[in-house]
């Protein structure tokens, strides 16, 4: 029994456009050059060469701008229920769109946390009145997430659960961990963890280095991480579960993640914008809203092992781990401030900055890393390929704009790209055949 | 100078300065009058969200030697024990329209959002493990009346480094004057990679005959119960500063309270050698200077007392009245 992988949104008309002589690229499917791509009721019709007739169809001025099989988020939190004031489905599900994104997987560390199958048919039919793009939803391993009993893993996979995680928290108890990865093989959906021993980590606040010594803030140890993970491939390895590694930020985890892929352990592993693009330096600021998060921020030798990890594919996809958190939540000390960052909206815009531009990593990797996080929960990958349904994020990869100037579509402000100019931006996002996204100044299309 | 946030805010010139205007506060601390009008109308906020006797006594002297106004705020009993926020209270605070607000913080870069957030001046008087500049530069004030120049002498900082913030700014201010520091303690107390601030790290105190100062710092009995150290009697043993270990011509500082039997043994307390109470005395006149660089130098002062006329601020009331 294994339930059909299934996510939801609002519904709503299939697209009928043609992107008039757009610059293709699906590295997947090898797909790159000018085209005119023809979208009839929500699917991919054709790929013609420009100038073919509209015949009905809203035309699109694409001439310049980059089409990509649009993103798909493994990791992001919609605070739905019981944390509104931070995000909803809808407002969380549109700042995903304006990044890009064709999908996304919401965590269930809500309040209450996810973890009965009432609750996730009442967040299916929630994301079915509101979602802007298609929503997946996880429950927790545990109960509440206490780490003290399994959920009911089978009735919650045939309420709809897209698989199963504590995020926020790690599963302390090996036992509990491996009592779920044998219960997987009865009801699958992949186990989404998030590695920390909080005995290593105690009261830490950032990573233990250099900074954290200048600072005097306590320091959370790289080995908190890899430790843990080392714990639960092999838990995995030896139950022949199938786990999934969230937000991966030191070296030494893509180092153990490598390993227990090359013994054959069915793991998947994630990093996220902000590991990818910063270090713990940023922390000399002592500003929380755009550089406190778990895990933490950490150095160069680790940000570089996991450009590393994603060039040579141990890092599997990018996952934002969007966190939205209201201003109050973050306009304190350092130490006091909640953890998380935003990030779904500046995903790609900040990777093309920090990585493309400069040469670290082609586009072509990044454009196939951010929506490898679909393959990851058993869907089928965003693709240009004619005759499937309409993913797309229309890109302008010369458009320079300073995030946060014009506001947010998420409710929450705590952006760690807050300030900064980027370039290349998202124009217009087709997610599950309808138009999710259009960027408000870019003035599209002619009506035929 | 807008704000007194951290050693790194200065450089050695700016040091300099407030250590020659504390001296000239000192002068002035012998005479029968020892109140000057600097600050006479201007308002002073002291905010202590932690406990604290040397550092708060000696601020809010020093503010009243220099005529402020004064609002001392503790913790305890106030808004704050109420659960308003730091920003909510700042907001409060300026209604007052203080000149200067001192803060003491149980958490990093509190100091900072309060310059942030509010008109004054900002003193740190210590947030979190991450800064007490106040402490550092009445430490080198002890010190230069002591040595004179730092230049090439070598500093021993011993005990627990990790949590201490008036290690972190005196490891700065030390490194600024010229001084080589040596950090000292049991692997756990000392921060990972410190070396990188530039300082030598030592796990025992074999080499310590090679100091010219043993700072010692205060060991925390919790720090027992989570086991950073087995035990006072295990720590004693390898990293108390006692008669034996301090050579004669050494000098001892501490930046108080002292855990007597702890960190240092009772004699080297009572020696001669000990800088405490010169500690004690220095933080008054240090800490009026701080308060007259950020409120009165540069022109700033509002009162035609000292306009224009920033050189003679020591002068007492009895004389320029």
């Amino acid at each position: 029994m294994t339930p059909r992988e299934t996510l939801d949104m609002r519904s709503g008309e299939g697209a009928d456009v043609v992107l008039r002589g757009a610059t293709l690229l699906d590295p997947v499917a090898g797909i790159e050059g000018v085209h005119d791509v023809v979208v009839r009721s929500g699917r991919i019709a054709e790929l013609a060469t420009p100038g073919v007739a509209a015949d009905g169809l809203e035309e699109i001025e694409a001439e310049g701008l980059h089409a990509f099989p649009a993103f798909f988020d493994p990791h992001v939190h919609l605070r739905v229920p019981g944390h509104e004031h931070k995000e909803d489905i809808e407002t969380g599900t549109r700042a995903a769109a304006a990044g890009g994104y064709c999908g996304v997987v919401a965590m269930a560390n809500t309040e209450p946390p996810i973890s009965t199958p009432a609750e996730v048919e009442a967040l299916r039919e929630a994301a079915r009145q509101s979602a802007s793009i298609p929503v997946g939803f996880l429950a927790t391993i545990t109960h509440e997430m206490k780490g003290e009993e399994l959920t009911e893993m089978a009735a919650l996979r045939e309420a709809g659960a897209l698989g199963f995680s504590d995020d926020g928290v790690p599963v302390v108890s090996a036992r509990m961990l491996r009592r779920a990865l044998q219960y997987q093989r009865l009801c699958g959906g992949t186990i989404f963890l998030h590695e920390e021993d909080p005995e290593l980590s105690r009261d830490g606040v950032m990573h233990e280095g250099s900074v954290s010594a200048a600072l005097g803030l306590a320091g959370i140890p790289s080995v908190s991480e890899s430790t843990m993970i080392a714990r639960d491939a092999a838990l995995a390895g030896y139950e022949g579960g199938r786990i999934h590694v969230l937000h991966a930020s030191a070296a030494e985890s893509v180092e153990v993640v490598a390993a227990a892929k090359a013994a054959g352990i069915q793991i998947t592993c994630e990093a996220s914008p902000h590991h990818l693009c910063l270090t713990d330096e940023e922390v000399r600021s002592l500003d929380p809203c755009r550089f406190k998060m778990s895990p933490p921020l950490r150095s160069e030798a680790d940000r570089q092992a996991l450009i590393a990890g994603l060039r040579s594919g141990v890092i599997d996809c990018i996952g934002t781990d969007h966190a939205p958190h209201a201003a109050e939540e973050k306009e304190v000390p350092f130490e006091q401030a909640v953890d998380g960052v935003t990030g779904s909206e500046t995903a790609f815009a900040a990777l093309h900055t920090s990585l493309v531009l400069p040469g670290v990593i082609d586009l072509a990797l990044l454009v196939e890393r951010l929506s490898a996080g679909a393959g990851l929960v058993g869907l089928e990958r965003p693709t240009l390929a004619s005759g499937s349904q309409a993913n797309i994020a229309l890109c302008d990869l010369s458009a320079v704009w300073t995030v946060g100037e014009e506001g947010y579509e998420s409710r929450s402000a705590n952006s760690w790209c807050a300030g900064r100019e980027l370039t290349g931006r998202v124009a217009m996002t087709f997610a599950g055949g309808q138009v999710a996204y259009r960027l408000r100044s870019f003035s599209l299309g002619v009506a035929a | 100078m807008r704000h007194l946030l951290a050693i790194g805010d200065l450089d050695r010139a700016g040091i300099e300065a407030i250590l020659d205007r504390a001296e000239s506060f000192a002068e002035v601390g012998r005479r029968d009058i020892k109140k000057v009008p600097t600050l006479r109308g201007r308002t002073v906020v002291s905010l202590f969200y932690e406990s604290s006797t040397r550092t708060s006594a000696s601020f809010e002297l020093a503010a009243k030697r220099l005529s402020a106004d004064l609002i001392s705020l503790k913790a305890v009993g106030s808004s704050v024990d109420k659960g308003e926020s730091l920003k909510d209270t700042c907001a409060t605070l300026s209604a007052y329209d203080p000149a200067a607000i001192v803060i003491r913080h149980p958490y990093a870069g509190a100091a900072q959002l309060v310059a942030d957030w509010s008109e004054a001046a900002v003193v740190n008087a210590g947030d979190g493990k991450h800064e007490h500049p106040s402490q550092a530069l009445l430490d080198l004030f002890t010190l230069r009346r002591r040595l004179g120049s730092l230049e090439g002498r070598r500093i021993w900082i011993v005990g627990d480094v990790l949590h201490s913030r008036v290690a972190r700014s005196n490891l700065a201010a030390f490194q600024a004057m010229g001084a080589g520091v040596t950090v000292c303690g049991p692997p756990a107390l000392i921060p990972r990679d410190i070396e990188q601030l530039g300082c030598t790290v030592s796990y025992s105190l074999d080499g310590l005959g090679e100091a010219d100062v043993v700072y010692a710092l205060r060991l925390q009995r919790e720090r027992m119960r989570e086991s950073f150290v087995p035990s006072v009697r295990e720590y004693a043993a390898h990293f108390q500063i006692d008669s034996r270990r301090l050579g004669p011509r050494q000098l001892l500082m501490h930046p108080g309270p002292v855990n007597r039997g702890v960190e240092l043994s009772g004699e080297v307390i009572d020696s001669p050698q000990s800088l405490m109470i010169e500690q004690v005395a220095s933080g008054l006149v240090v800490r009026m200077a701080i308060l007259y660089e950020l409120l009165a130098a540069r022109g700033e002062h509002p009162t035609p007392a000292a306009a224009g006329d920033p050189a003679p601020a020591a002068t007492p009331i009895g004389r320029s009245a």
